[in-house]
This record gives structure tokens, sequence and C-alpha cells, in this order.
């Protein structure tokens, strides 16, 4: 019984080996299996979540460039914008409200005026200086002309020389030399104050030609007395006052005549008791101005009929074919009209 | 008799007053001509001396006399009348209106026909003084019609005549705008043009301040005498030799800048500036003062006439008169002129403050010598600079020695450019601004405790704090 159970047992022992040998082969088996699947099936689910994450990225993706785009489109704009608001923002301040580059302008052109202004008020100091100055010496010269005039006595002769021009010197003193120019000053007569209080009522009225004229006292005329003997003062009045007498041809105007004629007319008129002029005709006053009759003052001259003739033009309009002819004798006052009576003097 | 009288002119200082006038009025009605025009001619001497002789010559009832007379008498009669009715005239409005009353006026005016160039000088003579105290006596010369025959009056050739008749309507003209309008009616404002190119300097004061007295009323009576085409020969005046004729030609500028920007604009056009600013330069005192005052009212227009005024090399000009002067009025004038030039951008208050008058200005405003308006106004012409100024440096000592009102506006402009500027922040600590700043005391909640917390905010704290127990500064915290 024992080797039986020996036998059980070591078959037991190689069952229970063989037994888990072959549940150890069949389970790494089955984990190769089930790993190889579940390979694949990681391999098939990583296809699919990447394919699913690829799209969903390119969506995203898609979703950043139009973005970006946008973006950048937007930013681009907003740069051309900022460029044409800058351009227009200066024109219109500078247009409409201040204008920097016109106030420097400006300001320069005031610094400029400035600058002109000066000199030219400088130059008009200047000029003004020496026109000063010139009228001075001018007057130096005139004062110095006069005391010279005045001094002219101090002139040195040949024998005696003068103050000015002493022998110790070597050339004589510039006084010396204007005083040789000075013409030499006349001491002025006092002149006489004339009182104008004189009245003038004093004065007679002049009423013949031959009194002398009461007219105010000239003023003396201011140079020497002439020389030599003169006639008698009333003498030589008389004769620049005399009276005109002059020659008949001369006494009367060269147009008495015509004056003699007006003196005449001026009284006959002075008798007139009508002042109109006699008129020829009784409405000749008044001034109507005569209206001819349209039938002769037609614009193609007036018509020849009713004057040159009395026949119609037309000769199929006539009574008879003869002329007519003149029944009474012309008037026998009116044959000698513009004729004279005598031969001499004919008009032609 | 006569000469008596004829020597009493002589010695009038040594003469006695009452027994002359009833002395003289008698022989104002003599019979010889000499007598009474001597007898005027004394009389309108002792009423020239002295005020009270004049009033006696009044109440002794001598005008109506003189006035009757002056209608018919001779020239030289009317000459010495009319001298007595100006030495009457001159000293007081009262004395002024009895003459008025006696009815002179009419006789004067009719003097003013005459054909004797002395006459017409007398009576317009007479006709300025009275017309200079007040506006009724001014519009009671112009009512008795004397305005048109003192324009005639000027367009004659006589110098003397020309400058009394100019000194007259000066006279009429300055009270109020309808006598000066009733001046400029007549036409007198073209001749009073042509004459600014005389060469006599008297006769030039007295056009120049005729004009100013009719520009100073109105814009219109400013604008007409622009339009006479005073401009640019007035600016030769303002080169004369005389200085009553500058200030007098400052004076007519001032008096047309002062009214519009457009007037000021057209002035600084023509280079006015410059000339008014070499004016200022050339003379001292008083003078000055019109010239100063046109460029404070060109500046105070607007900015751009104001910077026009700078280019002009008016401030370095202004800040000496303002250093230099001895009068505290024209002290005053100067300090307003700078504050109106300084007081409207940044760029016009920095150039202000470069010629370093601002300290000029703030010791004027300290010291105890200074009078009232000297006072008000630099310290109005210092606010108002500071509000604008940005140039540190100049705004630096001022830290130091400003009394509190002044110094919260100086540090309000240091808040306000520190946070900006990186340098100016160095240059601050470096000079020893921040410590100053620190020992400000300004009460909590103050405008100035919040300036001086938007400097502190500038600096990091550490330097700030070093500040406290008063620790000198150390530059490499602010190199590094």
């Amino acid at each position: 019984m024992g080797i039986l159970f020996q036998c059980r047992d070591a078959v037991d022992v190689f069952r229970k080996k063989e037994y888990d040998a072959a549940v150890k082969i069949q389970s790494w088996f089955r984990g190769c299996r089930i790993r190889a699947y579940l390979r694949y099936l990681h391999r098939v689910a990583t296809v699919i979540q990447k394919c699913w994450r690829g799209y969903l990225g390119r969506q995203h993706y898609q979703l950043i460039v139009k973005l970006e785009f946008c973006t950048m489109k937007m930013n681009l704009y907003n740069a051309m914008a900022v460029r044409i608001q800058k351009r227009w923002r200066g024109y219109r301040i500078r247009k409409y409200c201040f204008n920097y580059f016109y106030l420097k302008e400006y300001l320069k052109a005031v610094s400029e005026t400035n600058d002109a202004i000066r000199e030219a008020l400088e130059e008009f100091a200047e000029m003004k200086e020496r026109e000063e100055k010139k009228a001075d010496l001018e007057r130096e010269e005139k004062k110095r002309d006069y005391q010279a005039r005045k001094m002219h006595y101090l002139l040195s002769t040949k024998q005696i020389p003068g103050i000015y021009n002493s022998p110790f010197r070597k050339d004589p003193d510039p006084w010396e030399l204007r005083l040789q120019k000075a013409k030499p000053l006349i001491s002025q007569r006092p002149k006489v104050k004339q009182k104008r209080g004189v009245n003038i009522s004093n004065r007679l009225a002049c009423t013949s030609a031959r009194s002398l004229p009461q007219s105010e006292i000239l003023p003396p005329i201011d140079r020497k007395q002439c020389q030599g003997p003169f006639r008698d003062i009333t003498e030589v009045l008389e004769q620049r006052y005399k009276p005109l007498e002059p020659t008949l041809w001369m006494a009367e105007p060269i147009n008495e005549l015509k004056m003699a004629r007006e003196e005449l007319r001026k009284q006959e008129w002075m008798r007139n008791i009508n002042d109109n002029m006699f008129l020829p005709f009784s409405s000749y006053h008044k001034n109507k101005k005569y209206i001819p009759l349209m039938h002769s003052s037609s614009k193609y001259g007036p018509n020849s009929y009713g004057s040159q003739h009395f026949r119609d033009e037309n000769p199929k309009k006539w009574i008879c074919d003869k002329d007519f002819q003149t029944v009474l004798p012309s008037f026998d006052l009116f044959s000698k009209y513009g004729k004279l009576y005598s031969k001499a003097g004919q008009i032609i | 008799m006569v000469a008596e009288l004829a020597t009493r002119p002589q010695n009038i200082e040594t003469l006695q007053n009452a027994g002359v006038m009833s002395l003289l009025r008698p022989l104002l009605l003599d019979v010889v001509p000499t007598i009474q025009q001597t007898a005027a001619l004394a009389l309108g001497r002792l009423a020239n001396y002295n005020g009270d002789l004049a009033e006696a010559v009044v109440k002794g009832d001598i005008l109506p006399q003189l006035v009757y007379s002056l209608a018919e008498q001779n020239r030289f009669y009317k000459k010495a009348a009319a001298f007595v009715l100006r030495a009457v005239g001159k000293h007081s409005p009262q004395l002024a209106q009895a003459i008025v009353d006696c009815g002179a006026l009419d006789t004067l005016v009719i003097c003013l026909e005459d054909f004797d160039p002395g006459v017409k000088e007398a009576a317009a003579w007479a006709l300025g003084y009275i017309a200079r105290h007040n506006a009724e006596l001014s519009q009671a010369v112009v009512d008795a019609g004397a305005v048109p025959l003192l324009v005639l009056c000027i367009q004659e050739p006589e110098i003397a005549l020309k400058r009394i008749a100019a000194s007259a309507l000066s006279d009429i003209s300055k009270h109020s705008p309808e006598l000066a309008q009733t001046v400029v009616d007549v036409g007198a404002i073209a001749h009073l043009a042509q004459m600014i190119l005389n060469p006599d300097s008297k006769l030039k004061r007295q056009v120049l301040s005729a004009l100013s007295q009719i520009a100073k009323h109105s814009v219109d009576l400013a604008e007409m005498v622009v339009e006479a085409e005073i401009f640019p020969v007035v600016l030769t005046c303002l080169k004369d030799k005389d200085d009553y004729v500058k200030k007098n030609a400052s004076t007519l500028i001032r008096e047309i800048a002062k009214h519009t920007p457009e007037l000021s604009q057209l002035i600084v056009n023509t280079g006015g500036v410059a000339a008014v600013t070499d004016c200022i330069g050339s003379c001292k005192g008083n003078i000055r003062l019109p010239g100063i005052m046109m460029l404070g009212y060109v500046a105070a227009h607007s900015e751009n006439l104001a910077m026009a005024v700078i280019v002009s090399k008016a401030v370095p000009q202004l800040s000496v008169c303002l250093s230099e002067e001895p009068e505290d009025h024209i002290k005053a004038a100067a300090a307003w002129a700078l504050g109106q030039i300084g007081r409207h951008t940044p760029e016009h208050a920095r150039a202000v403050a470069v010629t370093n008058t601002l300290p000029v200005l703030l010791s004027l405003y300290m010291s105890t010598e200074s009078s009232e308006d000297l006072q008000t106004k630099s310290k109005k012409a210092i606010k108002s600079i500071l509000q604008k100024c940005t140039y540190l440096p100049a705004l630096e000592p001022f830290l130091y020695d400003a009394p509190p009102n002044i110094l919260k506006h100086v540090v309000g402009q240091f808040s306000k450019v520190l946070p900006h500027d990186s340098k100016a922040r160095r240059l601050f600590v470096t000079s020893g601004g921040l410590k100053k700043v620190q020992e400000i005391k300004a009460g909590p909640g103050s405008l100035l405790q919040e300036y001086i917390n938007s400097i502190n905010s500038c600096y990091p704290e550490e330097i700030v704090s070093k500040f406290f127990p008063g620790v000198q500064v150390f530059v490499s915290f602010m190199t590094a």
C-alpha cells in the first residue's frame, strides 16, 4: 500500500507540478495573448485618440491662426489709421487752432523787424547827432566871425604888429588870419521905434486926385544916405503924384461907339412897355413842333402825289388821256418875284 | 504914471497886494492905449505869480472890463489881456470858472481869429489853461467853438503858436471821450500826425501828448490815431534827445497798445517793442515808466504777443529796471510787467526765470521798506510766474527763503515736475532740495502735505527715511 501511496504521491507531486506548470504555461500564454490584445487595444485607442487629438488641435490651431491673422490685420489697420489720424490732426490743428511753425516764423520775423528798426533808429540818432554837431560848428564859426569883425581894429599894420601877431612867435596866431579876412563891422544906426498906436482915423479922405496921400509912415530904408544936392521934396512929390492928363484919343475908351450904342439901346429899353419881341405869327411863341401829315412824310420820301402831280400814277385809272391844263393864267404879281426892277444886279 | 507902471512889472516879488489892484483898475480905462496895455501887462504878471493875487484880480471886478475891452482894442492890448486871463485861469478851477462866467470865452475865441500870431498864441494859451482843470470847463471851451480855430492855428507857420495850440488841444481832449471825439471830428489828427516830423522838440512833446490824450479813451479813437499812419514815424521820436519827447512818445504807444490785442499786434509788427525796449534802456527814472507799462500791456493780451515781447529781449531790460530803479512805483510797474510776461505758459515762465529776476521779486516782496503797492504787485507776479514755472534751478532758491504761502506753490511745482524727470530727481537730491522739503512742516491733509507726499513717493523709502533725522544724502544710491 505504501508504494501506491508513494506512486500516488509521486504522481500527485508530478501532477501538481505538471498542473502548476501547465497552469503557468497557460497563464503565461493567456497573459501573452491578453497582453497582445491589450497592446492591440492600446494601439487602436492611441490611433483613435491621436486622430481625435489631431482634429481638436487642428481646430484650435485654426482658431489661433484666425485670431492671429485678425490681430495682425487690426494692427495694420490701426497703424495705418494712426498715420492718417496723425496727419489729419496735425493739419486740423495747424489750420484751425494753432500753427506752431507759423508762430515760429512770426517770432523770427518779429525779431528781424526789431533788428531792422534798431538799426534804422541808430542811424537816425547818428544822423541827428551829426547834424547837431555840424550846426554847433557852424554856430561857433559864425560867432567867431562876428567877433573877428567886431575886433577888426586889432589887425596888425605894417608899422605896428597887432596883439595876435607878436614878433616873438613863428607864425601869426590864427585869429590874425581871421581878422585879416573879416570885413569891418559898421555900427548900425539906432532904429527909430515906431509907435504903432498911431490913430489911423487921422487919415484924410482922398477926394481930389491932387492931394498927397496920407498913408502911415513907411519904415526907414536902412542904407546910407544918398549923397548930393536934391530937389525940394515938395516939388518932387508934386511931380510924383501929378494926376494923369491923357490926350483926347486916350481920354475916350476904344469901344466908345459900341458903348454909345449900348447906352442908346438901354435908354430905349427903358421906355419899352412890352419886353417880348414882335413875333411874325400869332402862334410863333407857342413853340409847337410842326407835325407834318403822315401822308406826306412817309419813309420813302414825300409822296409826290398831291405836290408834284395830281393824277394817279396808274394810267389805267385816268379819266381822260390828255394832260391837265392850267385854266387860270398865273398871277402877275409874282411874275417879277426874285427879279429886280432894274437889270443891274439881276438874279441869275 | 506910465513910467511908474512901466517899472512895476520888473519888481513883482517885492510888490504888495491890495493897493495895486485898486490902482491898476482905473488905469485900464485910461485913454492912452499904452497905459492900458502896460496896466494889463502888470496885472497879468501879478496874477501869474500867485494864486491869491489872481483871486484878488477876480474879486476886484477887473475881468468884465478886460473882456469888454478885449473885443475892441489893438493887438498889444489883446495880448496883454489874454495874458491876464491865462494867469488868472491857471491856478484853480474856481478861478477858471469865474473867467468863464464873465463871458471871456467868446472874446478869446474871437481873438483866435485875429491876424496877429501873438494874439492867437495868447488866446490859445488862455483857453488851454482854462480847459486843463476839469471836464465842464473843457466842455465850455468847446461850446464856445474854439476847437476848429485851434486846429487852424496848428496849421500856422509860427512854431510857438503851433506848440500852444497843440497843448490846448491836448488839455481839452484829456478829460472825456466825447471831448476827444469833438477834437477828432474837426480833423485834428491828420495835422497832429504831420507835425510829428517837425524837428522842434517842444512842439513834438505837445503833439505827442495831444495824440496820446486822444487815443487813451476808446478803441475807436485809438484806431483813428493809428490810421493817421503814425507808425513807424513815432518810433523815431523814441530816439530823440529830449527826454520828455521820449516819455510822451512811449505814453502814446502805451495808450494805443492797451486797448485790444490787434492794436498791440500792429505795434509789434512794426518793431515797436524793440524801439521801446531800447528807449527804456537809454533813460532813467520816471521817463521809463510808460515804456515799462507798454510792455506789460502788450504781453498781457495773449501768449503769442508775450512771446514776441520775450523775443525782442525785453525781459533782461525789465529785470535791470527792477533792480536799478530807486522809486517804488517804477519797480511796481516793472514787477507787474514781468508778471504779465511770465504767466502764460512754462516757456514764458522759463524765459523770465532764466534772468534771475525771481529772487529780486521775492526780496522786494519780503522787504519792509517797499510800499503796499509794490508788495502786492510783486506777490502777484511771483505767484503767476511760479504757477507755470518748470525751470527747477530757478525754483530751488525759493525753497530756502520763501514765506509759507509762496512755498506751497513752489513745492507744488516740484511735485508736478519731479515724477517725470529722472535727471531732475537726481539733481534735486544732490542739491539738498529733498532734505529741505522734508524739513518743511505742513499741517496734515493740507495741500502742502499732499505735495510733499507726492515728492516723497518719487524716491525709494530708504532715502526718504534717511532725511527724517536730518542725515546727509548718499549719492551712490541714486547713481546705482
